[in-house]
Order: C-alpha cells, then structure tokens, then sequence
C-alpha cells in the first residue's frame, strides 16, 4: 500500500485527493494542513463579507469528504522540511510523514511591502484565507471607514463584499487602473467607472508613503484616515519549503506537465507553481482555482502511477463587481477585434491564425466557445471566423468539427 | 450513458425546445402561467447559422472543465449527469468561460444554470426531446465519447 502525503489543503490538494483516488483507491492519504477548516472556496470569502455564502455552503466538498476519500487530516501543523532522499516530510511538532510520493499543495501568501509604520496601525487585515474573512467580519462595524491598499482581484472582491457593511471604502493602488493584471487602460476604467457608482472611492497611481495609527500619509500627499486597513498588495507563491529542501524554484516551484519537481517523487500543483501559459508559451504562476484543481488532480494521478498531463493552462477569469462582469482569457497580443458600447466592450486578439486572448466586459456571450478555441489551438481559418467575432457560437464551426464536438449527427 | 443529441438536418429553428425546457422547470404545471409575458431561462438554446440550427444543451461531459472550474464546489457529476447546486452557486460565470458548448446560463435570479435532462422534474425525461415536432432531437446511448 502506499503512503500519499499532500502538504497544503486547498483546492489543489483536493484535486490531488481525487487525483489518486481515480487510480488508487486503497492507498493511504495524509493532508498537512497548516489552517483549521476542511477544504473551502477560497475565492468566496469576499462572497461570505456579503452574506452570499455562509460556513456551510463555502464548503468545497460535503461534510464526510475526508472519510469518503480515505484522507487523514493533520489540522493545523505545517511542513518544515522535505527529506527527498529519505522520503520523508518532516511537520512542525518533530514527526515524520513517510511517503513515496508528496504533492506540494501549499498555495501563496500575501506579500506585505515595508510600509513605514505598518506597526502603529492596529485594526489591519490580509484578505487571503477563511480565518482573514472572518476577522475583518468580526471587525467592521456600519460606521468603519476601510483602507484598501491594493486594487487587483484581491482588494476589488474584498470592497465589494464590504460595501454594504461599512460607512466608506477607499482603494489604493500603485497602478494607474484598476485591476492591472488582468485589464488594460481602457476595460479597467469602465470597470472603475461602474465601481465609482457604487460607492467605492479610489486612488490610483498613489500609494502609502507611512501610517501612523488610523492615519495613511499617502505619496501625492493626501491623508486617509480610516479605521480597518486591508493589506491586498499582492501575494508570493508558497515555494520556501520546497526550496530550502534543495528544489528548483524560479517565481513558483517549477513543475513539467506532470506536476512532477525537480526532486523525486515530490510533485507540486496550483498557487505555488509556476506552470506553462500555452496562449503565451511563457511560465508563469496561474494562481487561478480552475488551474489549482487540473493540476492537483493531475499530480494525483501520476503520483498514483497512472497518467495524466495539464498542458493546457492559461491565464482566465470571470470577475463581476456588483453585477457587472468582466470576462477574460489568455495573452493580448496580435490583432485586435473590437465591439464596444457605453457600458460593453469584447476585445479578440488573434495571431497567426489563432485566438490568443480576449476581453468581454457587460456583454452575456458564452464566453468558453472562445476560451475553447484559445486552448484547443483551434486554426481560425478552419471556421468562419468573421461569424465567430461578432458572436461566440459554435454555429461558425465547419460541420466536421460541430459533429466531432457534438457526438453524432449534428 | 443516455444523452441528448440534435440533428441539425432535421431542425426547424422553432424554438419550440426552449418553451417546452422553460416549462419543464418551471415548477408550474400550466404552460400559459408559466410562460406566457415573461422572458423565458431554458437550458436548451438554438444556435443559427446561415443555413443551419440546432438545439444545444450540455453535453455532459466525460471530463467536464466546467466542474473542475466551479470556484463554489457547486457544479458536480454524480451517475453522468452534471449538476448544479443552485444554493452554492454565486453566479461568478466561471463556467460560461470555460464551457466550451455554451451550455449553461444565468436564471433571472443570475443563478447559473443547466441541462440536467429533466430527471428531477415533472417532466422525468427530457422535454426538448419529447416536444421536438419534427424530432430533431433525441435522448439516445451512442458510441461517441465526449
């Protein structure tokens, strides 16, 4: 029989659990994990501030999850070395986890830059994990006035789902835009637009020169007094551990399409590893849940000894801010396609003969026909492209592929 | 494993599918109340081209992205139906990103939702199939796997 063990309990780590599960159903399972709930929808905490979620429905898996699966949980401990040539993973108490093959689940951390002052502030809060959403639940009151340092996908979730539970928000953000990672100049300032609306204050290309107590001294010299500070910055793939362990690291820990690392019979998955973007060709850490879960189910299935590769990721998300969605995939690179109203915008980005990427803001496409065609590396000239642009349907393919998509006779 | 399939051949473009799932989960066993002055939420849509249509509703998948994508955990498959938690579901429209049939779609509730071929409603096996006039569309086992 042997022995799994899965350092992280995420996504990723239940991807693995079922990974192994689907090859290996006797084997025995061991999850490290450093917080103290079974596996939840990380990207919901935001939805829990709101009250569009509760502890129970932010459940990932059902209630007998761990059972069903044959897992042993280890709440609360952490991993603080891998021994590759031993097999063996060492936790913080001293005991050692034997194991013929580990997955490296451990996902990412908030970076906090040195703010001068960060100390004197008191009521500050990550926005990360359960336990950050259910701090900050506890702290804010309908008078609280909230900082947030950081307009990405973090921050802007987090004003959201505490718009209606505070007297004001105010975001932060080195970047001239919102949400920078994933929207260009113009798409971010529609978003910014509908996000102003809404109540939320912003202040943009500025950024904490030094706090002191309820007070931010902001680089362009305007002063932010508040009450909760939400550090939403960034975060950092959790790759130490793998690292001081004698692993090869660059941004994420480095895997190959198998999820396996540089060190035998240790593989790694989700937040923490860098992986291929096949719209781009470049490595990158795809901190996304939809990559956290192929990857952890791959690892799992190799570790398992069957096969199992992903070799299709890339960067994706479907954001909404208060009712208003945005939608995007893959690399903007190429060609530009462009449909634009007041309040909707689709971009396509076509190259060689290839979709790369795409923007959809306010608009009700189906959005995964285009995603498809980005990861299947669908040639364009196969189908009728100018359909296609004007509308995501499958009515554009050529018959041959429609049968093939459809099973039969379509 | 049963499915819905279309043959585009056959298929008139009558939308009549899309009352006919409407109606089916409606809950409502009066299609005039269920319907009738109100925007309509199928699960079954007709894609036109130029020359063609057909109806297109999920395919439940062999290996669905759609579940590994659910970032609520509430899209799952259970004896090769996928279904959708709609008490989970935050309508973040992940998996209209990546579904890459189209197949599902908000409710008016901004709920999302799909086929789940009639099994847990009045109707017990699927209303497009059953209603389809020129019979365009059929609930067959077939060879090909998806």
């Amino acid at each position: 029989m042997k022995n799994y063990v899965i350092i992280g309990n995420g996504i990723a780590a239940a991807g693995c659990i079922e990974g192994i599960r689907s090859v290996d159903s006797e084997g025995a399972i061991t999850v490290v994990s450093e917080e103290k709930h079974p596996v939840y929808c990380r990207p919901l905490i935001s939805y829990y501030l709101e009250g569009k979620t509760d502890l129970e429905r932010i459940q990932y898996r059902a209630p007998d999850y761990y059972e069903r699966m044959g897992c042993r949980v280890l709440y609360g401990r952490k991993a603080i070395r891998i021994r590759p040539d031993s097999r063996k993973a060492e936790l913080d108490d001293g005991s050692l986890l034997p194991y013929d093959s580990l997955c490296i689940a451990a996902g990412s951390a908030p970076f906090v830059p040195p703010f001068e002052g960060l100390d004197s502030v008191k009521d500050k809060y990550s926005f990360m994990t359960l336990d950050d959403a259910l701090a900050l639940d506890a702290a804010v009151t309908p008078s609280s006035e909230v900082l947030i340092i950081g307009a990405g996908l973090i921050g802007m979730k987090c004003a959201e789902g505490l718009r209606d539970r505070v007297a004001g928000i105010t975001v932060c953000d080195l970047a001239d835009r919102v949400l920078s990672s994933i929207l260009d100049t113009e798409c971010a300032a529609m978003m910014q637009r509908h996000l102003e609306e809404n109540g939320i204050r912003f202040l943009l290309g500025d950024s904490a020169a030094r706090f002191e107590g309820n007070r931010a001294y902001m680089k362009s010299g305007v002063k932010v007094d508040f009450d909760i500070l939400v550090l939403a910055v960034g975060v950092r793939p959790n790759t130490a551990l793998f690292k001081e362990s004698g692993g090869e690291v660059n941004r994420g820990i480095l895997v190959n399409s198998r999820m396996e690392t540089s060190l035998p019979g240790v593989f790694a998955a989700g937040d923490c590893v860098e992986g291929e973007d096949i719209s781009s060709g470049q490595k990158k850490v795809l901190a996304i849940l939809p990559n956290a879960y192929m990857q952890g189910r791959a690892a799992g299935v190799n570790m398992a000894g069957g096969s199992e590769l992903f070799d299709k990721g890339m960067p994706m998300n479907s954001i909404g801010f208060f009712g208003y969605h945005a939608m995007t995939a893959g690399t903007y690179s190429g060609e530009v396609y462009e449909e634009k109203t007041d309040h909707s915008l689709k971009r396509l980005f076509t190259e060689n003969d290839l979709l790369k990427g795409f923007i959809l803001i306010g608009t009700d496409e189906r959005a995964g026909i285009y995603t498809s065609l980005i990861r299947e590396k669908t040639p364009l000239s196969s189908l009728d492209f100018e359909a296609l642009k004007k509308a995501a349907t499958t009515a554009a393919f050529s018959p041959e592929m429609r049968r093939k998509k459809f099973g039969g006779v379509v | 494993m049963k499915r819905v399939y279309v043959n585009e051949q056959w298929c008139l473009g009558c939308h009549l599918c899309e009352y006919n799932c409407a109606f089916a989960n409606s809950g409502l066993s009066d299609m005039v109340l269920a319907l009738k002055g109100k925007p309509i939420y199928p699960r079954i849509h007709i894609e036109e081209g130029e020359k063609i249509s057909y109806a297109v509703s999920c395919r439940h998948c062999t290996d669905p992205i759609c579940v590994k994508s659910c970032i609520a955990g509430a899209i799952s498959k259970e004896d090769g139906v996928v279904r959708i938690d709609k008490n989970k579901c935050v309508g973040c429209f992940t998996c209209v990103l990546v579904c890459p049939y189209g197949a599902l779609a908000p409710n008016e509730n901004g709920v999302m939702q799909k086929c789940e071929l009639c099994l847990q409603n009045s109707c017990g096996e699927p209303a497009c199939v059953k209603g389809c006039p020129n019979r365009a569309i059929v609930y067959e086992e077939r060879e090909a796997a998806i």
